[in-house]
């Protein structure tokens, strides 16, 4: 790890200044990702802005939906009483994610900006558009057992490894941020970028924006959901596939649905045309399957990983049985 | 253990072998260290023969084990690090150091982190519990007597942070079951495959209800 300089401010005016004056400054929350990337010269920046004296940890409901501060800890927003009984959904997933170790130290704005996890990315030996633009993807002809089916480009086809987010995109959450430029919500669903001729940005968050926290909305999904994560242990491994179901149901009859897939493309994948499927159908397999079917349309195989094309419809039927059963 | 001395090397021998290998990994390591500064540091730092000193030191107090330490470590430094190598703390283990296996497994302000991918300097002010600070004097503490008791080790190189986790995983009432267990314990990998005796000796624990 290369020398690099540290600070602690305690407001968020300075922190923001910090980065603003200083391109090669990043914020640092838990650490695990950062302290793992620098570690490994993937990234090497010569300040880290440390925000954890920031009063940015709390957990409250607001304007008919719950503010989480971006550095409530994973492991206190997954055990959070309203989270557990109100947003089931996203401490289902966080709870997925890790291990508990690392979701005592993970934050929730540095859960939303982890990088991926792909081989090539992680291997400075390799060539990675992502970590070296312009060096070409490893992973397109290589062993891309862990890679993207949707959205990718000839560029970069890697995923993007979060749990929770894939529950935030599904529940319809917002970024928020702040900036020398002010402030932005942002729906999950826009944050995330697709790679397409740029693999290098993994989100449209510009240098030196703060996330302060996350708001998800209150839409009622509090008992007929799942979060369904396939992986090659029982614990402590990143998706293969990974499946956030809400479902709203009345006299079996599906009055809302909300679906999205981890473990699939560069952004937390959300299946809108398999929601509106789902939406005034009776519960039954045939319903599930159909919108597995929809789900899958324009999914495309790399090779290693041609078994998630299977494995990706199978994992949206379970967690959709799972849910309307809970 | 400790005033053990190295055999067949005479005292002087060895005095002067250390003191050649200490002024070598002085020379190697400030070489590595310029080779691993940016350039900017290295700009502002081109006119003094002093490299080592632009190197921000940063002034670092907190408790371990009920002891207050007053520190200063270059911001680059981890918990784990700091631990092993200023404190002589070697109990905490290194096994992976980016986070895969919880060998380096301690307690923070009472919760269990890693502290291979903890920075030190932001650890001022908190307090730090690593396995050397669980017994109480002699008293060795109920999880790592049953660990003994249910041979919950072989080689013994996961056990510190297994320990550490076990405790937190009682202290947070994630001992419930068997099942509950593996999960909850599922951040600490041992390549020895001791699992089920390490199951077996958190629900003995478990199952005790004593205070831990
Ligand atoms: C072995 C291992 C296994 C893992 N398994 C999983 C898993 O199964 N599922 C999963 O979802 N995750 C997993 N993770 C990833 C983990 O969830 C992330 O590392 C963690 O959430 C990152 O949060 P942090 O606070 O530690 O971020 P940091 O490492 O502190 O920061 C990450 C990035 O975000 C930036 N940042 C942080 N906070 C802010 C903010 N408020 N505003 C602006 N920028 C900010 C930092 O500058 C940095 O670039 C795993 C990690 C490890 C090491
Ligand atoms: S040494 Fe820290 S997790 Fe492996
Ligand atoms: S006892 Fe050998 S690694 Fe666990």
């Amino acid at each position: 790890m290369i020398n690099f300089q540290y600070t602690r401010p305690s407001s968020q005016k300075a922190a923001i200044d910090a980065l603003a004056k200083d391109a090669s400054a990043q914020y640092i929350a838990g650490g695990t990702n950062l302290v793992d990337l620098m570690k490994r010269n993937i990234m090497a920046p010569e300040k880290l802005v440390d925000i954890n004296k920031l009063p940015l940890r709390d957990i409250q409901e607001v304007n008919g939906g719950l503010q989480i501060g971006a550095l409530a800890l994973n492991s206190v927003v997954s055990e959070d009483d309203t989270v557990v009984q109100k947003f089931p959904l996203l401490s289902l997933a966080l709870k997925a994610g890790a291990s508990p170790q690392l979701r005592n130290m993970a934050t929730v704005g540095g859960n939303t900006l982890q990088r991926t996890r792909c081989p090539y990315f992680y291997d400075t030996a390799m060539p990675c558009n992502k970590r070296q633009p312009g060096t070409g993807c490893g992973a397109l002809k290589g062993y891309n057992r862990m890679h993207a089916i949707f959205g990718a480009s000839d560029k970069c086809i890697a995923v993007h490894p979060s749990d929770m987010c894939v529950a935030l995109t599904a529940l319809n959450a917002m970024v928020l941020v702040t900036g020398v430029k002010g402030d932005r919500r942002i729906p999950f669903g826009e944050f995330h970028r697709l790679p397409s001729d740029t693999p290098q940005k993994d989100n449209i968050l510009e240098h030196g924006e703060l996330i302060t926290g996350v708001w998800v909305p209150d839409d009622g999904f509090t008992k007929n959901v799942h979060y369904l994560k396939v992986r090659d242990r029982a614990s402590y491994a990143f998706a293969l596939v990974s499946v956030a179901a809400a479902l709203y149901i009345q006299n079996n009859i599906i009055k809302k649905a909300r679906l999205a897939m981890g473990g699939v493309a560069h952004k937390p994948w959300r299946l809108a045309e398999a929601e509106k499927a789902l939406i005034g159908k009776k519960v039954s397999d045939a319903t599930f399957q159909q919108a597995a079917h929809i789900a899958m349309r324009g999914a495309k195989g790399y090779g290693y990983n041609n078994f998630k094309l299977k494995m990706a419809p199978n994992t949206i039927i379970e967690a959709l049985t799972v849910a309307a059963k809970a | 253990m400790a005033n053990k001395k190295p055999c067949a090397v005479s005292e002087k021998e060895h005095k002067e072998y250390s003191e050649a290998r200490r002024t070598f990994l002085k020379q190697s390591s400030a070489v590595v260290a310029l080779a691993l500064t940016p350039p900017t540091i290295l700009k502002a730092a081109a006119n003094d023969e002093k490299i080592a000193s632009y190197f921000e030191q940063v002034p670092l107090t907190l408790e371990v084990n009920g002891k207050t330490e007053s520190l200063s470590v270059e911001p680059r430094v981890t918990l784990l690090d700091m631990l092993r190598e200023q404190l002589a703390l070697t109990g905490t283990k290194k096994g992976c150091d980016y986070g895969q296996c919880g060998a380096c497994t301690v307690h923070v302000d009472g919760k269990r982190v890693l502290s291979c991918l903890s920075l030190a300097v932001m650890q001022d002010g908190k307090k730090v519990t690593t396995i050397e600070g669980l017994a109480n004097g002699d008293q060795l503490h109920p999880v790592q007597e049953a660990f003994i008791k249910h041979d919950g080790f072989q080689c013994g190189y996961c056990t510190p942070g297994q320990i550490m986790s076990a405790v937190a995983c009682l202290r947070e009432g994630h001992a419930g079951s068997p099942a509950e267990i593996r999960e909850y314990m599922s951040g600490n990998i041992c390549r020895c495959g001791a699992y089920s005796n390490i199951v077996d000796a958190i629900v003995d624990v478990k199952q005790g209800g004593q205070k831990i």
